[in-house]
């Protein structure tokens, strides 16, 4: 089990990372999410041993690791941009690791063919890294961490270079694969269908701290703060005047932000009156944008309806959740 | 993590102390002997100081804009068409490069016998023509390859445009292109303009007793009359100049540097009189130098054979050993110089791209600093300094060696540092995260990642080393011990028949030596931009 406490690191004056906590637990993939310069890839490089806290402890189990060198934590890292050895082949990018372990060239080259089958790269080892697709050099970083046995596999945005119909197929197989091996991993990325597509539980990072984590059904539900709930993919984020009310009627007791969650949002044939101002036909579904008041809100529904039709919308109570508001707005 | 501690040090220091030594001693010697002695500022009133001055500027200066007005027609060729012979006019353009400027003297005494120039209404020898027409086949390849590759990167459709606007060819040349060239042109002709200031052995060889410029004078005073101090004197000043010419080289190919980047998909076809009239021009400058070279060295009294060459193993009573010794200690030397150079280099490289920020900025410069001074002020500093206790390396015959590493030296960074440097860091942490300790990172990631460019650095040194004069002739000398440029050199300046040949045919061998270097250079992509004339 890895255990992070009161992490910080700073770059300069920047404080990137702010007393950070964290867990997981041996066989978990945690998915870590936040937008870009949030921080969450330089948590990854601390837990790897590529930066240094400035403050805060990182354990594996009761081991201290604070003072360890990358090359002595026995964890693997897979990268963006797959950071492949340009002057080796394919088998040996994926032997190099146990070449560093000492493995014998026999071991090697039976755990490199157990590995390409793995990844799908059946007869790719005398292959040049250089005339790889994206998708073919993704795998080939997959099997190559993965190779020495990693206690704890990361990958940073691993998926990000590559184009959107791959992507969501190569989240599906990542998923499987390392839910096979039993593989303790952080996956670290900034879309949010990745992260619910992979995570058993999710930190959503926010200004250098972890502001929400837990299982991805508990963290849609109630994302707490209204950057959570924005990382996440919700957009029907209401403010409330004094007395609690809203476009959708009264939501609150007092002033502040409300989150009525798409999912319990449905079309009614009464309630509150509204305007279709958008509408998408996806995957046997309506992907609605409805107005109401002058405010935005997105739902989705079965039933056919066309732009400006008049629609009314209700929702269950459990659907409206407070929330904190984001300092910048 | 021992190893690492135990190796850095030893890392740092040993560029610091052969620098040291080597160069940053030798410089301070001759600028505390021209300073105190005295003997600068009487030399600032002397009229003959700045006559030699003058000549000095003057005869780069007129090399550099004849070479720019010879080339530019030929990098127009390169740059924009498709002809046969294309590649074989970018091999020719690297002759020049196989050629220590002794040998190209060599060649241009052989031209000037051939076709009678020695005398005569088209007298050549130990004329301004002479030293001219050497420089201009020296750096015509400069400007061909900076400016030529330069202009291919240039978007063509800009000139198009112009000539749809109503722009005739030459309003279209002197408006559009060649502001837009001036970089690279500017480029260019500092870099050449600072060879031809800096050239010793072509004007010693061919501009006659009476020519002199600044490296020559140093030489003669030195080296002729032992009068250190005016030779002191001389070499500050000498230092002062090249220093501020390579600021400014430096500063005009950093300008260079960002350029438009488009490939041609199609380039036309040239007229035929167009392409005759360039690949006419180039042959015969970039060509025949050499050919006549090669066919005096093989000419004999009657008829053509090796016996030239066989005459290389015998002893001449002008020299101290037969001139195919002094071959194989060229070549000794010049292996014992690559590898000092590709060690100190590669120890220096590593100190530039991984260590702390100011000893990166403090190795980059000083070891960029050999570039800044030229090869006799270097060999008079050594001269100079390294003759007395606790720096005597007089009977030492190493120092030849050790004076070519200093030259080396920055060749071996300008290749290995950038490529160092475009290693993504995140591939070593790759290789860290999968267990490789930091020594283990650079023998298995590091080094097989740069050592091409070491190769390509190596390379360089070993050219530079087996055709290197100006340095060498300053150097204390092992009769024994002789150099082939040093060899060829008096071999050269002896007139009559007898010792031509065998001098032709010490120059072919030692092209054949510094073509075999080159070939190591062209043949590894990375040591291109290089050779370009990014020097």
């Amino acid at each position: 089990m890895l255990r992070l406490e009161r992490v910080s690191v700073r770059f300069g004056q920047n404080q990137v990372l702010n007393q950070v906590d964290l867990t997981v637990a041996s066989g978990e993939v945690l998915v870590l999410l936040g937008p870009s310069g949030c921080g969450k890839s330089t948590l990854l490089r601390t837990i790897a041993g590529l930066e240094t806290p400035a403050a805060g402890q990182v354990f594996w189990e009761e081991q201290n690791l604070t003072a360890v060198a990358a090359h002595q934590r026995g964890f693997g890292m897979m990268f963006q941009d797959h950071a492949l050895f340009g002057h080796l082949s394919v088998a040996a990018n994926v032997a190099f690791g146990l070449r560093i372990a000492g493995w014998g060239v026999g071991q090697r080259q039976q755990k490199v063919a157990e590995l390409l089958e793995l990844v799908g790269l059946v007869g790719f080892e005398g292959r040049s890294v250089e005339t790889l697709s994206g998708g073919e050099a993704q795998r080939v970083a997959l099997a190559r961490s993965l190779a020495p046995d990693p206690r704890l596999l990361m990958l940073d945005e691993p998926l990000a270079s590559l184009d959107r119909a791959l992507r969501g197929r190569l989240v599906n197989d990542l998923g499987q694969l390392l839910r096979g091996l039993g593989q303790s991993a952080i996956y670290v990325t900034h879309d949010y269908g990745e992260a619910f597509a992979l995570a058993d539980r999710i930190a959503v990072m926010d200004g250098g701290r972890i502001a929400r984590c837990g299982r991805p059904v508990e963290v849609w539900a109630d994302p707490q703060t209204e950057a959570v709930a924005r990382s996440i993919g919700h957009q029907n984020i209401l403010s409330l005047d004094n007395q609690g009310h809203c476009v959708l009627g009264r939501l609150g007791g007092q002033a502040g932000l409300v989150l009525v969650r798409s999912d319990g949002l449905r079309l009614a044939p009464s309630g509150v009156a509204a305007r279709v101002v958008g509408s998408v036909f996806s995957q046997g579904r309506y992907d609605l944008q409805v107005e109401v008041g002058g405010q935005l809100l997105q739902l989705s529904a079965v039933e056919p309806v066309g732009l400006g039709d008049s629609v009314y919308l209700a929702w269950p109570d459990d659907a409206v959740v407070p929330l904190v508001a984001s300092a910048d707005g | 993590m021992t190893l690492r501690r135990l190796a850095w040090p030893v890392v740092v220091l040993v560029p610091v102390a052969f620098l040291g030594i080597f160069f940053l001693w030798p410089v301070t010697n001759i600028l505390v002997k021209g300073f105190v002695g005295g003997r600068l500022w009487e030399l600032l009133h002397e009229a003959v100081f700045w006559r030699v001055l003058w000549f000095t500027v003057w005869q780069a200066a007129a090399s550099t804009a004849l070479a720019l007005v010879l080339a530019l027609p030929g990098a127009h060729l390169l740059a924009r068409f498709h002809f046969r012979g294309r590649s074989l006019l970018r091999a020719l353009a690297t002759v020049p490069f196989v050629m220590p400027t002794v040998v190209v003297a060599g060649a241009f005494i052989a031209l000037f016998e051939q076709f009678g120039l020695n005398d005569g209404a088209f007298r050549m020898r130990h004329t301004v023509w002479a030293l001219l027409a050497a420089h201009v086949f020296f750096n015509l390849a400069i400007v061909l390859r900076t400016v030529g590759s330069y202009w291919e990167g240039l978007d063509g459709r800009v000139e198009e445009q112009a000539r749809l606007l109503g722009a005739r060819p030459g309003q279209v040349f002197l408006r559009v292109t060649l502001p837009r060239l001036a970089p690279a042109v500017a480029s260019a002709a500092s870099v050449v303009f600072l060879f031809c200031f800096t050239s010793f052995g072509v004007i010693l060889l061919l501009g006659g007793p009476t020519r002199a410029t600044l490296e020559t004078e140093i030489w003669r005073h030195a080296v002729w009359r032992g009068d250190m101090a005016s030779a002191s004197a001389l070499a500050v000043v000498q230092l002062g100049a090249v220093m501020s010419l390579v600021l400014v080289s430096n500063f005009l190919q950093r300008r260079r540097g960002g350029r438009e980047q488009t490939r041609l998909d199609s380039r036309p076809m040239p007229s035929r009189r167009l392409l005759g009239a360039n690949l006419g021009l180039l042959l015969v400058a970039l060509g025949l130098p050499v050919l006549v070279l090669v066919e005096r060295s093989l000419a004999t009294g009657n008829g053509y054979s090796f016996d030239n060459y066989r005459a290389l193993t015998v002893r001449v009573t002008l020299l101290p050993v037969s001139a195919l010794t002094a071959l194989g200690n060229s070549v000794l030397f010049a292996v014992v110089a690559t590898a000092l150079a590709v060690l100190v280099g590669g120890f220096a490289s590593l100190v530039v791209v991984y260590g702390r920020r100011s000893l990166s900025h403090f190795f980059d410069f000083g070891l960029m600093l050999p570039l800044g001074v030229s090869a006799v002020t270097l060999g008079f500093g050594m001269l100079v300094a390294l003759d007395a206790p606790p720096m005597d390396f007089r009977s030492w015959r190493w120092l030849v060696p050790v004076a070519h590493a200093l030259i080396g030296i920055p060749f071996v960074l300008r290749t290995v540092v950038p490529t160092l440097r475009r290693i993504d860091p995140k591939v070593r942490e790759s290789a860290a995260l999968l267990g490789a300790s930091p020594f283990q990172v650079g023998r298995l990631v590091d080094f097989p990642l740069a050592g091409r460019a070491l190769a390509v650095g190596a390379a360089f040194a070993f050219a530079v080393s087996i055709g290197e004069f100006g340095a060498t002739s300053f150097l204390p000398r092992h009769p024994d011990r002789l150099t082939a440029p040093l060899a060829l050199f008096r071999l050269l300046g002896t007139p009559g028949d007898l010792l031509r040949g065998q001098a032709m045919a010490l120059a072919v061998l030692l092209m054949v030596l510094t073509g075999l270097a080159v070939l190591v250079i062209e043949g590894r992509p990375s040591g291109r931009g290089v050779v370009r004339g990014d020097f």
